[in-house]
Order: structure tokens, then C-alpha cells, then sequence
């Protein structure tokens, strides 16, 4: 769930956000639907230099039955344990810590490592090879990524979702060629988002790796080709399918 | 009333919306007079075990707690870090837990677990039965719980365990000792199977 101005958004490319609808409700949808997890992304904070707002973080969480995860300006220790605190399982950081990737380890100490999520934005260059960028997909920072994850795991994070700007939205499916570097280089638990646009890209991604948490956005909020906004979710049965691959 | 324990750490507001919901009669509770008002108590935690027992020890709430544990025999029932705390030590730190239930608390083995991703343990997981208890009464053990954890509770005694889960090793998830109880994974996090094991509890 991507967040702007507290209501709900989904974006192509990282941009063009379209507000979907209010947020609180769609977690009480997603409930309903037995989500295994979500994640809930502020996509301004960072942008515009302003703190988590905490508040808006507990009225989620407390409505959540399943584990949330948080990002969007995180900076510190401190924030990261508030909003632990606030009823949050994880908290995601990504712009300070790739300028940073010293912090992962001060903000594994205040939560546990288990809670600090650390999200890559990849991007392709234009002659080959990927990039990282921050500020919400709006500065590029000659940072190779696999080199960045292998620092935040040797920081002590807990888990790494590696996020495609140039599939956001696209609903083309999952870049395996990124995800394929940055998880032979490091052991982390790993989630990828961008590009999920049918069950069965989910699918490929658990028969591909076995254990991987498989993200979407567009996928679960929007039905057919005009995008009409319709929060859906695989059920029971259709999870099963996907996940009943041999070992 | 049941008593879900405020001592400045844990997922308090998520437990207290789920008795919200059950229509079960609750109280966020931080001082000792609060805390001897309650017939069961909740012990919740998220982060670190040292942390966790210097904020108990901080707000002056372990020695009353032992004294309604112990010899009032107030059910009580820890969540995550609130369920490590019950035993005896932890690797993690050189703090000591409560003791009620004998046990220390190690490490998950990263070398036991064969594929990648190694740790933490994190997601969904089915669970095992090793006792049958009330307190697990109308739970999916095959749909199972979320954990989210790097440590496990080693309990000394077998028959102090009421199931376990496997993440590389078997360990137990879900723990008993006469009027206390623990549980490794999140139920305020797992949809319906959590809400039906907060329930229990409360019939207890």
C-alpha cells in the first residue's frame, strides 16, 4: 500500500500516483481477504523532509490482523522503535540507509534485526547493469546494488525487498535478472515487488526460488485494463496452488 | 478483566482490538496497583531480551508480577519476547528472565537450515500438537501462525511444551507451566487462528 497525503495510491514507474482510496479501509478489506502481510509505504515522507507520522501508523496497525510492515522517512533508531512501538512488525528503511548503511546496524539494535527491512530501489541503466535510487525513484546514486545489500547484511538486516522502478505498475512481471544477483550475493530473507500483474507471475516466482515473499501492488487493487479499483486477494485454494511446488 | 501489560514495548494496541472485537472485557495496564486488579494477564513483547527485562524491571512491575504469578496463580500468557522472558536466561543477553517456566533461550542454528534464506524465521508457519490443551481448542495447526523471530525458548522439560514448529530445527512454539503459558509467534498477527487462541485464553 503506497501512501500519499494519507490516502491510498498506486503509481506506474514510481509515478503518476492514482489515488485508489482510504487506506484504513482497504486494511480492513485486506483482513477480510487473510492477507499474509502488508506493507505500507509513505512515498512523500522522505521527499519532503518530514518524519513518520506515528499517529496514522498506530490507527493501521491496530486494525491489522495480519503482520504490517512500515516505511516512508524513516531515519533513526528512535523513529524506528516508535513505530514498533506503534504496533508495527517491521519497519522498512531505504534513502538513509543507502546513503548510511552504518544506521542499519543502530536501528537493528533498537528493534532486533528481525524488524529492519531494508528496500532497494533498482533501477536498469541505460547500457546495462543496475542502479540504485532514492527519494522515492527521483535521485540516482551510482550505487551498485549487490555491493549496498551486502553491506546492510553484514549490518545485521533482517529481511531485503528489492523493488523495481521500472516495472512499478506495469504489471509485466517480477525482474528476475536483478533479483537473481542480489540474491545469490547475500542469504537474507528476500521480497520482491514490481511487476506482479497475475497469479501466475507469483507463481514462476515460487517455483523459481522456493522461499520468497512475492509483493504486489496494482495487482491486488486494481481489476481489468481500464484499472478499475477493486481491492482483490488470492484465496486459500489459490495460494495452495501456487505454493504446492516439490522441494 | 483481563490485563494486557504496558511496560513501554510489545504490540499492546493490536492484542487490546482483538478483546475489542471478542467483546471480552480488557485493560491496558502500567502500574502495579492496575496489574493486581486483573484476573489473567497478557505479557506481549517485540525486540531484544536485556531490553525487554530492564523496561519491566524499570517500572517496578517484576516483583509484583512474581507475586501474582507465583502465589496468586494468575494465568498469564507471554507473546514472542514476552514468551522468552518466561524462562530462565537468554543468549542473547546476560539478563535474567522470570523463571517460570524452566528453559533458556537460543539461537535458531543457521548452519541446520538447508536452504536459503537462513534467518530470522519469518513468515507463516503450520504448527505441531504435542499436548492437547484448551487453550488450542478450534485452531488449524496446518494454517499455523506468523513468526518473526531469531531466538527460540529451549524448554527443559518436555512436558512443558504444547507444540512446536520446525524452522531447521524443531522447537517449542507453544509453552506451559501450570498458570503460564507462552507462545513464540505473533497471534495478534494471524487472522483467525490467533483471535480463536486469545480466546481461549480468556476462558481459561
Amino acid at each position: 500500500m503506497l501512501i500519499q497525503n494519507k490516502g491510498l495510491v498506486k503509481t506506474i514507474k514510481f509515478k503518476d500516483p492514482k489515488y485508489v482510496g482510504d487506506p484504513l479501509n482497504a486494511v480492513k478489506i485486506f483482513n477480510e481477504k487473510y492477507v499474509d502481510e502488508l506493507m505500507v509505504i509513505d512515498i512523500d515522507a522522505t521527499r519532503n523532509r518530514v518524519s513518520p507520522n506515528f499517529n496514522f501508523i498506530k490507527t493501521l496497525a491496530v486494525e491489522c490482523r495480519m503482520p504490517l510492515c512500515y516505511g516512508g522517512g524513516v531515519k533513526t533508531p528512535d523513529e524506528a522503535k516508535i513505530i514498533i512501538n506503534m504496533g508495527a512488525e517491521k519497519v522498512a528503511i531505504s534513502s538513509e540507509v543507502v546513503q548510511n548503511p552504518l544506521i542499519v546496524r543502530k536501528i537493528a539494535d533498537a528493534v532486533g534485526s528481525q524488524s529492519v527491512v531494508c528496500v532497494i530501489d533498482v533501477k536498469k541503466k541505460l547500457f546495462g547493469g543496475y542502479e540504485v535510487y532514492t527519494e522515492n525513484g527521483t535521485k540516482s546514486t551510482g550505487i551498485d546494488p549487490v555491493e549496498l545489500v551486502q553491506k546492510w547484511e553484514l549490518e545485521g538486516a533482517g529481511e531485503i525487498i528489492i523493488n523495481s522502478i521500472d516495472r512499478d505498475g506495469t504489471m509485466e512481471g517480477y525482474d528476475y535478472k536483478i533479483i537473481d544477483k542480489i540474491r545469490t550475493a547475500i542469504s537474507l530473507p528476500i521480497s520482491i515487488l514490481g511487476g506482479a500483474g497475475s497469479f501466475d507471475h507469483i507463481r514462476e516466482s515460487f517455483q523459481k526460488y522456493g522461499i520468497v515473499g512475492a509483493a504486489a501492488g496494482s495487482l491486488f487493487v486494481f481489476k481489468g485494463k481500464y484499472r478499475a479499483v477493486l481491492i482483490s486477494y488470492p484465496s486459500e485454494s489459490e495460494i495452495s496452488r501456487f505454493t504446492n511446488i516439490p522441494a | 478483566m483481563i490485563g494486557i501489560i504496558n511496560y513501554g514495548s510489545g504490540n499492546i494496541y493490536a492484542i487490546a482490538n482483538i478483546y475489542k472485537r471478542l467483546d471480552i472485557a480488557f485493560s491496558i495496564v502500567a502500574s502495579k496497583d492496575e496489574l493486581t486488579a486483573c484476573d489473567k494477564l497478557v505479557l506481549p513483547g517485540v525486540g531484544a531480551f536485556d531490553e525487554t527485562m530492564k523496561l519491566i524491571k524499570s517500572n517496578g512491575m517484576k516483583d509484583t508480577l512474581d507475586t501474582l504469578v507465583l502465589s496468586q496463580k494468575i494465568p498469564i500468557i507471554g507473546v514472542c519476547v514476552g514468551m522468552q522472558i518466561l524462562g530462565d536466561s537468554s543468549e542473547e543477553g546476560t539478563e535474567k528472565g522470570f523463571g517460570w517456566i524452566a528453559g533458556s533461550v537460543n539461537k535458531l542454528e543457521a548452519s541446520q537450515i538447508k536452504h536459503k534464506p537462513c534467518l530470522p524465521h519469518l513468515g507463516w508457519n503450520n504448527i505441531l500438537l504435542k499436548s492437547e490443551h484448551t487453550l488450542l481448542q478450534n485452531i488449524d495447526f496446518e494454517k499455523g501462525f506468523y513468526f518473526l523471530h531469531n531466538y527460540y525458548f529451549k524448554a527443559a522439560r518436555a512436558e512443558n511444551v504444547l507444540a512446536t514448529a520446525t524452522y531447521g530445527i524443531d522447537f517449542p512454539c507453544v509453552i506451559h507451566n501450570d498458570n503460564v503459558y507462552g507462545v513464540q509467534f505473533h497471534p495478534e498477527k494471524s487472522h483467525d487462528n490467533g483471535v480463536e487462541l486469545f480466546r481461549n485464553f480468556s476462558n481459561l
